[in-house]
C-alpha cells in the first residue's frame, strides 16, 4: 500500500469513527515524529513528551484534515511548532542565512574528500553504527531553520512544496535553506568520516 | 586555480548555488544541461556533486525509527482515558 493510499484508509477510519484507528495512527506515525523530535528536541525526554502531546492533539483535528495528501504536511507543521516551542536556543543560531561563501569548499583538496557510500559500507555493524551516529549527530548540529528543512525533505521525504507547506514558508526558502543544510552537514561529514584522495591511494 | 575551476572562478560558483536543485531534479532542462556540460569539464565540482550525493544518500538511508512498544501502550491508554472523560 503507498502512502497516499494509507494515509486515506487512515482518515476514513478516523471519520467512521472507528475505535482502532488512533492505534493504527500511532503505529503509522509514532516513529516518524519520534524521530523528528529527537533530532530537533537533542534529547529523548523531551521528544517523548514532543511526540505523545502531538500525537494526542493531532488526532483529534485529524477530521478536519479534508486531503490526504496534506496529512503529512499538516502533521509535520504541529510537530515542528511543538519541538520549535520546547527547544532550548543553541550557542550557534545564525540571525541571518549563511552565504553560500562561507560553505564553499577552499580548494580541489576539501571538494574531493570522499564520503561512504551508503549503498557500499562494509558488512561491519561497528563501522555501519559509527557512520550512522555521524549523521544523527551531523544533523543534531545543523542550525535548526536548516535541520527541521533537511529533517522534512531527507529523512521524511516530503517534497518541497509539502515541507514549504508544513513549515509555512515559499518553496525557495525551502530549497535554499536544504541546500545550505546539505551543504554543512556534508563538511561535517567530510571531517568526520571523509577520506582524502592520498587516504585512498595509501589503503590500496 | 590553473584549470580556471574553483572557488574563484564564476561558472562553479554558480553551479555550486544550485547542487541542490540539481540532484532534486528541480531545475529547467536548458540549466541542467549546461550543469551537465560543466561537470564534464570540472574535476573538482564532479567529486564535490559525489560527495553531496552521498551526504543524501546517508541521510535517506539512516533506519527509521519504530515507535517502542510500551509507548504505543501510553498512548493508547491516555487516548482512551481522554474519551471517556468525555460529556
Amino acid at each position: 500500500m503507498d502512502t497516499a493510499e494509507a494515509d486515506a484508509r487512515l482518515l476514513d477510519a478516523i471519520r467512521r469513527d472507528d475505535p482502532t484507528a488512533f492505534e493504527t495512527f500511532v503505529r503509522r506515525y509514532g516513529g516518524r515524529i519520534l524521530g523528528f523530535g529527537m533530532h530537533v528536541c537533542g534529547e529523548q525526554e523531551a521528544a517523548k513528551d514532543v511526540a505523545q502531546e502531538t500525537l494526542l492533539q493531532a488526532f483529534q483535528s485529524l477530521k478536519d484534515v479534508q486531503e490526504p495528501k496534506a496529512l503529512r504536511s499538516w502533521l509535520y507543521r504541529v510537530v515542528s511548532n511543538a519541538c520549535l516551542m520546547r527547544r532550548r536556543k543553541k550557542k550557534y543560531e545564525p540571525k541571518r542565512e549563511l552565504s553560500l561563501e562561507e560553505l564553499m569548499p577552499s580548494g580541489p583538496a576539501e571538494a574531493g574528500i570522499e564520503i561512504p557510500d551508503a549503498r557500499a559500507l562494509p558488512d561491519d555493524e561497528a563501522v555501519r553504527e559509527e557512520v550512522r551516529e555521524a549523521v544523527h549527530a551531523g544533523i543534531r548540529e545543523l542550525p535548526i531553520d536548516y535541520g527541521v528543512v533537511l529533517l522534512l525533505r531527507d529523512i521524511e521525504q516530503l517534497s518541497t512544496r509539502e515541507t514549504a507547506e508544513a513549515l509555512g514558508l515559499n518553496a525557495s526558502t525551502v530549497k535554499m535553506r536544504l541546500h545550505r543544510g546539505r551543504l554543512m552537514l556534508r563538511r561535517v561529514l567530510a571531517e568526520r568520516l571523509g577520506r582524502t584522495a592520498a587516504d585512498a591511494g595509501g589503503a590500496s | 586555480m590553473s584549470h580556471g575551476h574553483g572557488r574563484d572562478s564564476e561558472s562553479c560558483r554558480e553551479m555550486f548555488a544550485r547542487l541542490s536543485e540539481y540532484m532534486d531534479g528541480e531545475l529547467d532542462p536548458e540549466i541542467c544541461s549546461s550543469i551537465d556540460d560543466h561537470m564534464e569539464d570540472c574535476p573538482p565540482c564532479r567529486a564535490f556533486l559525489e560527495s553531496l550525493r552521498r551526504t543524501v544518500s546517508l541521510s535517506r538511508e539512516l533506519p527509521k525509527l519504530e515507535i517502542p512498544e510500551e509507548m504505543v501502550r501510553e498512548l493508547v491508554d491516555a487516548y482512551k482515558k481522554m474519551q471517556s472523560g468525555r460529556p
